[in-house]
């Protein structure tokens, strides 16, 4: 049986008067039924667009979409505008950031929901819309019949954003894109959305693919990890072995930055400097180089592939740093050597 | 609501006694020609002028002319009821002849309205979901040029083409056949051409409007959605994007029919319509006050009028609103 969705090398070009935007440049990823993707990267890194395309939803006039994506064996990239139709909604559903401009400001919330399931279902309008009420009533809206008869307005951020899980699940959809799903809320509700998510995916056995710019989001959730940069996947993981083993400098930076349980009171958090590249002119070589504290005269010229690390099958990095070095960088790291210390360190060892 | 429409009526009179004022300063102010010399014929004696000042109230100072003819519009106030007062030009009370020819700007506006809604709503519409394509730039250059034409400029052009007596191609009854016409058919093909040329602009502007508004809806957050819920593209275009980019044009229709309700006095000029538009341009060429006054009046009351019930219909086009 072919995997639920297999994006292999895709590309998604966005041609613009500035030039040609590469926002995705060849990104390859699989997920299985019921499990848990998360990509994680900056803004600008292309995490998005990468899964609006899976959708068809990027399909302007300047983009240059290639590549394959493919859903249960079927191919995505190349359907119909009426089979991607078929696919939106019923298969994979998405839920999205800002859930008060996500939703029609001039329909109540039932209303919307039961236009999804009448979408894919051949029911009544009363069947679906007692469909939507069942839904808003699981992800835990109180009174779901009368809070059908409300407009998005009227509800607070997290219940509009159950009012969209709602909706996409409504079709119990084999695939739920998150697109940044927990960013535009308050933070005592954010955990409140994850964990929502989580369950209506053990009992819909739904695959997740959460989108985030928020490690915690997906420490939280995810099976396996894709950290993007510049329209890459740089490194790509088990959650435990990215979080615990981590082979990317971007990455290191990323863990750095966030607060930690586990970590020793006094440790400062370290931004990572510089700023994400433009995606016009990407810088040559390693596209990280100009940020990476560890950057050596090769790696401006040389674009490291990605590739499976040494001795961990499941554990794909793109850096042109030796795996060795990498382990005792992080290891060095994770004692509190500074990385501007490191980078003198690295810089004076010959290029293995 | 109720308490909201109360404080907005209040609004609404403290308005119309300001056009007023402003509109008495005005012509008070101005130096102009004696309204009793025109009333006076050829030829007055200076009795006579003296006689017709007094008859008039002209004597009177300026701030007690004003409360004259505040109680000449305010019932219960004067003496000899609400009438307006009476045209310095034919002695005729003002009040009549505005509704007399009331019959005829409704006639005049409403046809104009359908006519224009008809036409700039599928445009724009149909230039939108087209945008950049080559139906796209024919129908916003067009619509530019109907924009650029002032109806004085395509109602004579109008008329040189399509009038019935003088035109190249004399399809269409033309400037004062709506005074001749005596059937209500009569009157509506007489208003065929005004329709055209009045409602040309107004179709162009709602065009663009709607184009513009629909355009940057498209790319709302709740139009991904909608696509992403698997709807067909032409339910996505026309229940969810058309829904939300044409709330915005009952402000521009009900302000704009205000204005009109108010006469339309190029048209109603061109077309020789006599409607208030008509009236009121007569009586500014003659140095009418009472009717320049009385017209004044009336069309800003149909705009404050108007604009409150815009208001008030918003609140039931887009359930965010609340008063």
């Amino acid at each position: 049986m072919p995997p639920l969705l297999e994006v292999e090398d895709l590309r998604v070009h966005f041609e613009t008067e500035d030039g040609l935007v590469k926002a995705v440049d060849g990104i390859s990823y699989t997920v299985d039924r019921g499990e848990t993707l998360g990509i994680v990267g900056e803004s600008g890194s292309g995490k998005s667009v990468s899964s609006l395309s899976v959708m068809g939803l990027t399909r302007a006039r300047n983009a240059h979409i290639s590549g394959s994506v493919r859903f249960e064996g079927r191919d995505l990239l190349g359907a119909s505008e009426e089979d991607l139709r078929q696919v939106r909604g019923n298969d994979i559903a998405m839920i999205f950031q800002d859930p008060l401009s996500s939703l029609h400001p001039f329909y109540k919330v039932g209303k919307q929901i039961v236009e999804a399931i009448q979408a894919h279902r051949d029911v009544s309008k009363a069947q679906a819309y007692d469909r939507a009420v069942e839904m808003l009533g699981l992800v835990g809206i109180p009174e779901p019949r009368r809070r059908a008869d409300s407009y998005p307005h009227e509800f607070s951020g997290g219940m509009r954003q159950r009012a969209m899980i709602a909706m996409a699940l409504a079709n119990d959809p084999k695939l739920l894109i998150a697109d940044e799903p927990t960013t535009a809320l308050d933070v005592t509700v954010q955990a409140q959305i994850l964990d929502l998510i989580e369950t209506l995916q053990s009992e819909f056995d739904t695959a997740v693919v959460v989108i985030t710019h928020d490690l915690g989001v997906v420490a939280e959730m995810a099976d396996e990890i894709a950290v993007m940069y510049a329209g890459r996947i740089v490194e790509h993981g088990k959650s435990d072995t990215v979080f615990n083993a981590p082979e990317h400098p971007y990455t290191w930076g990323l863990l750095s930055s966030i607060p930690r349980m586990d970590a020793p009171r006094g440790d400062a958090l370290v931004p990572i400097s510089g700023r994400p590249p433009s995606l016009i002119n990407l810088p040559g070589g390693c596209s990280f180089h100009p940020r990476c504290p560890y950057v050596r005269d090769a790696h401006r010229r040389v674009d490291p592939m990605l590739e499976t690390v040494e001795g961990a099958p499941d554990h794909r990095v793109a850096c042109l740093l030796d795996s060795g070095t990498r382990r005792r960088l992080w290891s060095e790291l994770q004692q509190g050597v500074a990385p501007d210390v490191a980078r003198k360190d690295v810089i004076e060892e010959p290029l293995s | 609501m109720a308490a909201y429409i109360v404080r907005r009526l209040v609004w609404v009179i403290f308005l119309l006694f300001v056009v007023t004022l402003i509109t008495f300063v005005v012509f008070t102010v101005l130096p102009a020609v004696d309204p009793a010399l025109l009333r006076a014929g050829r030829q007055p004696t200076p009795q006579l002028i003296e006689s017709i000042r007094e008859a008039l109230g002209l004597d009177e100072p300026a701030p007690i002319q004003f409360i004259n003819y505040l109680g000449q519009i305010l019932p219960f106030v004067g003496g000899d009821g609400v009438n307006f007062g009476y045209s310095y030009q034919s002695n005729t009370e003002v009040l009549p002849q505005i509704l007399d020819r009331m019959p005829t700007t409704l006639f005049l506006t409403g046809g104009a309205v359908v006519l224009w809604l008809a036409i700039g709503i599928p445009i724009g519409m149909v230039s939108a979901v087209r945008t950049g394509s080559l139906l796209d730039r024919v129908l916003m250059g067009g619509a530019l040029v109907a924009i650029s034409a002032p109806v004085y400029f395509l109602g004579l052009v109008a008329l040189y083409l399509f009038d019935d007596s003088i035109g190249r191609f004399p399809l269409l009854p033309g400037s004062g056949a709506y005074q001749q016409a005596t059937s209500i058919f009569g009157k509506a093909e007489a208003l065929i051409m005004p329709w055209c040329v009045l409602a040309a602009a107004f179709a162009a502007i709602y065009a663009r409007f709607l184009r513009g508004n629909l355009i940057d809806t498209m790319q709302e957050d709740y139009i991904r959605t909608a696509r992403a819920k698997g709807l067909s593209e032409r339910r996505v275009t026309f229940r969810h994007g058309v829904r939300a980019a044409i709330t915005p044009i009952v402000t521009l229709l009900g302000l704009d029919i205000g204005l009109l309700l108010g006469g339309a006095i190029l048209t109603e000029t061109v077309f020789n319509i006599q409607g208030i538009g008509r009236y009121a341009y007569d009586a500014i060429v003659r140095f009418d006050l009472p009717v320049v006054q009385g017209t004044v009046l009336f069309g800003a009351f149909f705009i404050v009028i108007m604009s409150l019930i815009v208001d008030i219909l918003y609140a039931f086009v887009d359930p965010r609103v609340r008063y």
